[in-house]
């Protein structure tokens, strides 16, 4: 088993550096190549959730991705410190009946557990598990073949 | 890829080009650039999507916004997209049932309102 932990400040503009972080271990670990975009995806949106709490409670706390090839799984922990008490909803989201009455969506905001419901629509295997003060989301997905190179334990920090 | 915008009138529409990635961090270009044709009296819109590598759910967001800001108006902001991975997103979060989404950007712009 092999992890890459990258922690980074808590601003958009590293959002996209984790996505590509993501990607690029996800290739090396085995992970189908028309499963990346999801990955890519799936941790983007988890990567903006915990940057915009990050900004609003904690701005001065990285927001921590880890990277683990499990040998039969890819599995991504994105750890935020700032998480409110309840539990996202993470059920998925029709937001037609929303977008399209008069008041619904004023401005273009969407609904803050949306970034959450695209992940559940997208990751088969999602847990949520509190981690002090916040959330780890861990998604996991399976490698169908062998791992085409290991990555070696190693850590970045972005700021 | 960073994102890419451009804008041309097209008769009575005006076709915005988008490129790049549409994400937390470039998502806020994308909206200024709607609410400035709005402000200008573009009303229909024709939002080309073809050369979008990245759309996430703040890039949705921003979509919405213009659609809302559009609408008010009484116009029209119709999708160009047929990549598979950009579509999921509309389709996980119901969004095909609220945008037009077009094969190509003269169908849109053939599209009546």
């Amino acid at each position: 088993m092999t992890t890459v932990t990258v922690r980074f400040s808590a601003l958009p503009a590293h959002v996209r550096t984790a996505r590509l972080v993501a990607a690029a271990v996800a290739r090396r670990s085995g992970v189908d190549e028309g499963v990346l975009d999801e990955v890519r995806l799936a941790v983007g949106e988890a990567c903006s959730r915990a940057v915009d709490l990050h900004q609003r409670h904690s701005p001065d706390v990285p927001v921590t991705l880890q990277l683990t090839d499990a040998g039969t799984s890819f599995r991504v922990e994105v750890v935020d410190a700032a998480s409110p008490d309840a539990e996202p909803d993470a059920s998925l989201v029709d937001l037609a009946e929303t977008a399209e009455s008069p008041d619904g969506l004023d401005g273009g905001a969407l609904p803050s557990n949306v970034g959450i419901a695209v992940i559940s629509g997208l990751v088969d295997d999602l847990a949520v598990e509190r981690r002090g003060d916040g959330l780890a989301l861990r998604m996991t997905w399976p490698l169908s073949g062998s791992a085409k190179g290991g990555v070696a334990p190693t850590s970045a920090t972005a700021s | 890829m960073d994102l890419s915008l451009s804008n041309r009138p097209e008769g009575d529409k005006t076709v915005v080009e988008v490129g790049g990635e549409i994400d937390v961090y470039t998502a806020p270009r994308l909206r200024e650039q709607l609410v400035d044709l709005v402000a200008d009296g573009k009303y229909h819109l024709v939002v080309d999507m073809e050369r979008v590598d990245f759309l996430d759910s703040t890039g949705l967001g921003v979509l919405v916004g213009g659609l809302k800001r559009v609408r008010a108006h009484d116009g029209s902001l119709r999708l160009v997209c047929t990549q598979e991975r950009i579509l999921k997103i509309f389709r996980i979060t119901g969004l095909t049932k609220v945008f037009p989404i077009h094969d190509s950007v003269e169908d849109a712009l053939a599209a009546s309102d």
